[in-house]
């Protein structure tokens, strides 16, 4: 409905959920599971026996400082824990630990959104539902594993500062690149890892305040991100402008049928009785646990795009790239490292012709020396190897390596010129009279001719430019 | 043999480490006992005596526990039929402390449904009895632990206490009963109650026994993030006077609501502490007028959280033939509860609930820092607080379970210090009408050393003969 | 003061379910206790600082060290209801 769209500025607001790469569980010494066996990896605090008690996961406070400084968030001098109370069986204590009024991490900002708060907080366990257990139960039993219940968890949530499902998605890439960067989590969103909700409302253009917001849950991949939104926007647009009211609500997507469902609540009245969990002490990160973490911190996409771009004078959409791909960086940086005069003309190569040859691969995979980049891209600069010629080198480099002088010589690749190249023109326009004939009657295009004449003569090592000048040159006088 | 029951926990360890008593006998001797008791205070009684190294310090000399603690292997059921059967897979910190210091477990010992009552009518397994007459409660909800003590069917036990549920009991059956500062004993293992209430401690026929069990029972705990351990090792006490010492004494846990039999023994006691050179001071404890109220806010809040894991899912009773999952909640947790716990977790579910946890709740909280306040203030004049440890004497069966809130009034000479996390002691100063009589004393935290030496000064003079009740 | 409504709403909050008898019984006895606790309003309580634990710890933190988790078998021990794998329940969505 694009014509819905202009009269209606949708808001999103999003709320991530990231497993911590900890060795262990949040509040338990277990650890974490990568698909074992159900219910192999609990211990009696994280099954909510009787008498046992949380402990907090070091590790995890650590990552959590991490995250938040990444996101230039508040660390908080003091933060505490709450109890989340609800029932449901992936909740061993019938309540969640997490965080309320005082989180460890509070405003910051990532690109362009705003981060309202980040705060740690134990992950549920998983409820096995009958047929995909894969063996049989009576239709309506579940089974529940709690392997996953208790892994820590860093719930990252921002303003209201998105305008678009794709912008969604593409400052979701960021974070996501931004907390691998970090080393933190392994952000994969169909294994769980990285989980994202996201707050969407519409307001009409020009509107300060906002409308009726729903939640959307669990879109485990960036398409189906965008995809729901859209969808929930379009469903919010034509109830609103039918007149109707939007009603706040928890809806789920399913990316099959790209329609939106409303979910059963897990607590018919959301009256979750937070209190602070008087079995855990409070969090007052001392300026050494900052400093440890501000420490730990590489240089994050964001940083890196705007120096490449900045120092550099990269293309910004270059800049993007070479920051996102960190291994495709890393070497455009070491190729600098080898011969720093040619920016420009690297970043070009990496993003271009390298990129499109390797594929799957990283760079690392293959036999490409940063070093005999850097020879290559000066050799074209210097004008000693045509564009295509440099081409072929490079696939050789990128297969089995070498050295670009070498390979120029075996191959016969440099570049054809002066009375050679003079001699090889006048044979091509003897051999193509009629050409020559058509030119001076009036037809340029004809010139192509020659032109692929020369390029076959000289396996392609000629200039296309210096070929054309030559042959005008020579029908002109 | 029978003598040999009339020996304290450390003189008993002492005739072992001497070659006199033989640990195994002991622990049969006390084992035939509790098997044979007709007072109800165990649920569960230990087959054997476990091999105790020679070394040990407490020389085997067996220890009933409070059901509450987790026993590896041991039915463990806090007094709730929602547990019956259930048998944990680890061992709770404090139990397993003392059974290293050589202190195996004798048996279980009955209590008030997760340790919600003072009365011990509130078990799921039928109320215990009290030794001085088998026609009154022995208090609670430590009441098994505090009847074993007194009627001999234990040398010593161990319970927990969240507004008294220790030195309540100690009192209402003559026996000693210590509440140490929150955070000494690691909690970790007990069945919670409310959480920054709940602490564990003895319960002993002496003063002596007391700091021998704290000793071993103390201890920072890794698994319990609130536990601080002690600062210094508990002494042996060993004081006869109580000079340079200055009594508090608060008209508002001494006055009104005291019965005049009490009354008379607490005064006599005032005597005895001036006799022994203390010296006795009015002080004021403002707030400790609404401990009870903010006290039955906090814990039953807390409560309400802590046995929401009750649930018929991983462990212990499930309701049959509940359909679907909401009823299975509901039929399981209504069957498994009895009427107090229900009523608390009603309260406590009430206070948290969106609107009134500011006004319930949060006013709670806030009495609760005025009364540690008002504890400060008193222990800038006074080393330590007197007071008695329970308005009345043990009441009969079936008085007061119509009329909860009486019940609950009833605690307002314990509960206040529990909200300060501040450790009391009970110990018997007399009887009225042929019933034990407790006097409670309160020190600031981490003061157990001096409470202890105060008390068993007082314990000297005062000469109780608990011998009634185990004959 | 608490009415019949909002005791059948906590009741359902704390996942108890009340025969007639004892929701009458919980009203009049709730009501009670509920108008002892509010004299904790005659305190003057302006800029009192909550309490929410008298320990002063702060930052008890344990090392990321994982420690052998309990064998299936014995997690499920004490199970009502399991399979060789987990713990069944009703499933969620099922009835409700
Ligand atoms: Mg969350
Ligand atoms: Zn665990």
């Amino acid at each position: 409905m694009p014509e819905a769209a202009a009269h209606y500025e949708p808001v999103i607001g999003l709320e991530i959920h990231v497993q911590l790469a900890t060795k262990t569980k949040m509040f338990c010494s277990c650890a974490l599971s990568f698909g074992e066996d159900p219910n192999t990896r609990t211990c009696p605090v994280c099954l909510g026996l009787p008498g046992t008690l949380p402990v907090v996961n070091a590790e995890a406070v650590h990552y959590a400082l991490m995250v938040g400084l990444a996101l230039d968030c508040e660390i908080a001098p003091r933060s505490i824990f709450h109890r989340k109370n609800y029932f449901y069986p992936d909740l061993p204590k019938g309540y969640q630990v997490s965080q309320y009024d005082i989180p460890i991490c509070g405003p910051g900002r990532l690109g362009d959104i705003r981060i309202h708060r980040a705060h740690l907080e134990e992950d549920a366990a998983k409820l096995v539902h009958a047929g995909e257990s894969g063996r049989i139960h009576s239709a309506d039993s579940s089974v529940v594993d709690f392997n996953r219940g208790g892994t820590p968890l860093v719930e990252i949530v921002t303003e209201p500062d998105v305008r678009s499902a794709a912008q969604a998605s593409d400052w979701l890439r960021l974070l996501r690149v931004t907390l691998r960067q970090l080393g933190v989590s392994d952000v994969n969103m169909e294994e769980g890892s990285l989980r994202c909700d996201a707050n969407v409302s519409i307001r009409p253009q020009g509107s300060t305040e906002l409308g009726t917001k729903t939640e959307l849950k669990n879109m485990n991949s960036f398409r189906f991100l965008e995809r729901g939104i859209e969808a929930e926007i379009a469903r919010q647009e034509s109830i609103v402008s039918e007149g109707g009211q939007v009603t706040q609500e928890t809806l789920h997507f399913d990316p099959r049928t790209g329609s939106i469902s409303s979910l059963r609540s897990k607590e018919e009245a959301h009256d979750y009785r937070y209190f602070p969990e008087p079995d855990l002490v409070a969090l007052a990160p001392t300026e050494e646990m900052v400093d440890r973490a501000r420490a730990a911190l590489p240089e994050l996409p964001a940083a890196r795009a705007a120096r490449l771009e900045g120092d550099l004078g990269l293309h910004p959409d270059d800049a993007r790239l070479l920051a996102f791909r960190t291994e495709l960086g890393d070497l455009f940086e070491s190729t600098l490292a080898a011969d720093g005069s040619h920016p420009r003309g690297v970043a070009n190569w990496v993003t271009g012709e390298l990129l499109s040859r390797l594929g799957e691969r990283e760079p690392a995979q293959t036999a490409l020396e940063p070093a005999a980049l850097a020879r290559l891209v000066a050799m074209v600069e210097d004008g000693d190897v045509s564009g295509s010629a440099a081409k072929e080198v490079l696939g050789v480099l990128v297969e089995d390596g070498g050295d670009p002088e070498a390979i120029v010589e075996q191959r016969g690749l440099a570049k054809a010129g002066g009375d050679e190249l003079e001699a090889i023109v006048e044979q091509a326009m003897a051999d193509n009279a009629d050409a020559v004939e058509k030119i001076r009657g009036g037809n340029p295009k004809a010139i192509g001719a020659i032109v692929g004449a020369v390029m076959k003569a000289t396996k392609g090592t000629a200039d296309g430019g210096e070929v054309q000048r030559l042959v005008r040159e020579r029908i002109e006088s | 043999m029978s003598d040999a029951t009339e020996l304290t926990g450390a003189q008993a360890a002492g005739e072992i480490a001497a070659g006199k008593l033989s640990a195994p006998e002991l622990f049969e001797a006390y084992r035939e006992r509790a098997a044979g008791e007709e007072l109800n205070a165990y649920l569960w009684v230990a087959e054997d005596a476990p091999a105790v190294p020679a070394d040990a310090p407490l020389g085997g000399v067996p220890v009933a526990v409070k059901d509450l603690f987790c026993t590896e292997g041991v039915p463990s059921q806090a007094g709730s039929r929602i547990l019956e059967g259930y048998r944990p897979p680890y061992t709770s910190t404090a139990v397993e402390r003392l059974a290293a210091a050589g202190a195996p477990i004798l048996g279980k010992t009955n209590m008030d449904e997760f340790a919600m009552g003072s009365s011990n009518e509130n078990s799921g397994f039928g109320p215990v009895l009290n030794p001085w007459d088998t026609g009154r409660v022995p208090g609670g909800s430590s009441g098994g632990s505090a009847a074993a003590v007194a009627a001999g069917l234990a040398p010593w036990a161990i319970g927990t206490d969240t507004g008294g549920s220790v030195r309540q009991p100690a009192s209402l059956c003559g026996v000693v009963g210590l509440r140490p500062t929150y955070g000494a004993i690691s909690r970790y293992g007990m069945i919670a109650f409310a959480s920054s209430l709940d602490q564990a401690g003895p319960l002993t026929r002496d003063v002596t026994d007391s700091a021998l069990l704290l000793r071993h029972m103390a201890g920072a705990d890794p698994c319990d993030s609130t536990s601080t351990g002690l600062p210094e090792e508990v002494a042996l006490p060993s004081a006869e006077r109580l000079d340079g010492l200055t009594f508090g004494v608060p008209p508002q846990l001494t006055g009104e609501g005291i019965e005049p039999g009490v009354r008379e023994v607490f005064d006599a006691t005032l005597r005895r502490i001036e006799e022994l050179g203390g010296s006795l001071e009015e002080i004021e404890l403002p707030h400790s007028e609404q401990a009870i109220a903010a006290y039955y806010v906090i814990a039953p809040a807390e409560a309400s959280a802590n046995l929401a894991r009750f649930d018929g899912v991983r462990y212990g009773r499930r309701a049959n033939g509940a359909g679907d999952l909401l009823s299975l909640y509901e039929q399981t947790r209504e069957e498994g509860f009895g009427d107090e716990v229900k009523r608390r977790i009603m309260i406590g579910t009430y206070a948290l609930s969106s609107g009134y946890y500011d006004a319930y709740y949060g006013s709670a909280q806030r009495v609760r820092t005025k009364i540690a306040e008002d504890f400060r203030a008193a222990y800038e004049k006074v080393d330590l607080i007197v007071t008695p440890t329970s308005p009345t004497v043990a009441f009969g069966l079936g008085e007061k379970t119509d009329d909860p809130l009486a019940m609950y009034l009833l605690d307002f000479c314990t509960v206040p210090m529990p909200l300060a996390g501040i450790p009391a002691i009970s110990i018997p100063g007399g009887l009225s009408e042929g019933l034990p009589v407790g006097i409670q004393l309160a020190g600031p935290a981490f003061s157990e050393n001096r409470i202890l030496n105060a008390a068993y000064a007082l314990e000297q003079a005062i000469g109780f003969d608990g011998s009634a009740a185990r004959a | 003061m608490i009415d019949r409504e909002q005791v059948l709403y906590v009741a359902r909050l704390a996942r108890l379910r009340l025969t007639d008898e004892e929701v009458e019984r919980m009203t009049g006895e709730l009501s009670t206790i509920l108008e002892h606790i509010e004299t904790i309003g005659t305190v003057d309580l302006e800029d009192v600082e909550p309490t929410s634990h008298v320990v002063e710890l702060e930052n008890v933190l344990r090392p990321d060290e994982p420690r052998p988790s309990l064998p299936r078998d014995r997690a499920l021990e004490q199970a009502p209801d399991s399979d060789e794998t987990g713990f069944r329940v009703p499933s969620p969505s099922a009835g409700q």
